[in-house]
């Protein structure tokens, strides 16, 4: 099963990704998050990220869905020091629709290219018709 | 007894706390104002972790960098933790350094840099004074100038820089939403890596 990392400068935002996800892919178990710093700091940490891919991993691959700024390059930092061969890619992705879209494609087995190719997807959703 | 790696890294703590609400009210002016916290954070962080008897300076480099990872917060924390894993990474195991090692790690430091933040010299941004800085450094010792002379040099061109970056638009990080209301501030990232190159200068002058 594909596993995901929602990563986010805030704790809160990323719990509550998390929480919004899981009652729309409920038993999925692959979904973790490396959000904040260990003093509850606002801010993201690569090594923690770094960890989470390791725990998302069941050996199909890991998406990454990230915020802004930081977010990303602490990603691609944690992702450069994998000392493990994990398919690992950051999702082009808006971090609440994509992870909500990723972890139902991964709930149902879907493969790690489905799984990025929905999240990605989600950033041209028409959220508003007028 | 404390190894000089140790003292040296205690010294660019020393500067970054000092200069911690000016490096703020700089983010304040055109990022999200945390430049100075976060450096500060960080290297309270760096220097709780490190052993002061650690004479290895790659070994001390090593976990300055992966420390920065973890604590600083923002993009400067990936930024400037790869610049010191990278320069730990040429010095590993040795205790003393040449004015060509010097040379070496700021190249790498510079090359992580701009892999991490896939920034360019005239976006605004630390690159602006490590690049020139770099350029002289290498001139002067190519032309015979020992470590400390080519350092005090670079330290002239990367304080240029700064000043060249009030000169610009950002167009990279945060202060790039702000676009042309960038320009006529300096750069937090160029300021801080400038203040770095100056405290090693002024600890060799010791």
């Amino acid at each position: 099963m594909v596993g995901l990392v929602i990563v986010s400068h805030s704790y809160k935002i990323a719990e509550g990704i998390k929480d919004l996800a899981l009652e729309m892919a409920s038993g999925y178990e692959g979904l973790h998050c490396a959000a904040g710093l260990d003093d509850g700091s606002i801010g993201t940490d690569a090594i923690r990220i770094m960890e989470a891919i390791k725990e998302a991993n069941s050996g199909d691959g890991v998406v990454v869905l990230a915020d802004l700024g930081s977010g990303i390059i602490s990603a691609e930092t944690a992702i450069d020091m994998l000392d493990e061969d994990i398919k690992v890619q950051i999702a082009d992705a808006p971090i609440v629709e994509g992870a909500i879209i990723a972890a139902v494609e991964a709930s149902i087995g879907s493969d790690f290219d489905k799984v990025l190719q929905e999240a990605e997807n989600t950033k041209t959703f028409q959220k508003v018709y007028k | 007894m404390s190894s000089r790696i140790y003292d040296c890294i205690v010294k660019i703590n020393e500067t970054i706390q000092t200069n911690k609400d000016f490096l703020t009210d700089l983010d304040r002016e055109i990022g999200d104002a945390d430049h100075g916290v976060n450096m500060a954070r960080g290297f309270n962080a760096v220097i709780e972790k490190l052993n002061a008897d650690d004479a290895d300076i790659g070994g001390a480099l090593k976990k300055t960098g992966m420390t920065l990872l973890s604590t600083v917060g923002g993009a400067s924390g990936p930024l400037y933790g790869t610049a010191y894993m990278e320069a730990g990474k040429v010095v590993q195991g040795k205790t003393e350094i040449t004015k060509e090692d010097f040379g070496e790690m700021l190249r790498v430091a510079i090359e992580g840099i701009q892999k991490r933040g896939k920034a360019e010299k005239g976006e605004k941004t630390m690159l602006d004074s490590l690049l020139p800085a770099y350029d002289v450094y290498m001139e002067k010792i190519n032309g015979g100038e020992d470590l400390l002379g080519a350092l005090e040099a670079a330290c002239e061109e990367a304080e240029k820089g700064i000043e060249y970056t009030k000169t610009i638009r950002a167009t990279k990080g945060r202060a790039s939403y702000l676009g042309d209301r960038s320009i006529g501030h300096q750069d937090p990232g160029a300021t801080s890596a400038t203040l770095t190159l100056e405290t090693i200068r002024d600890f060799l002058k010791g």
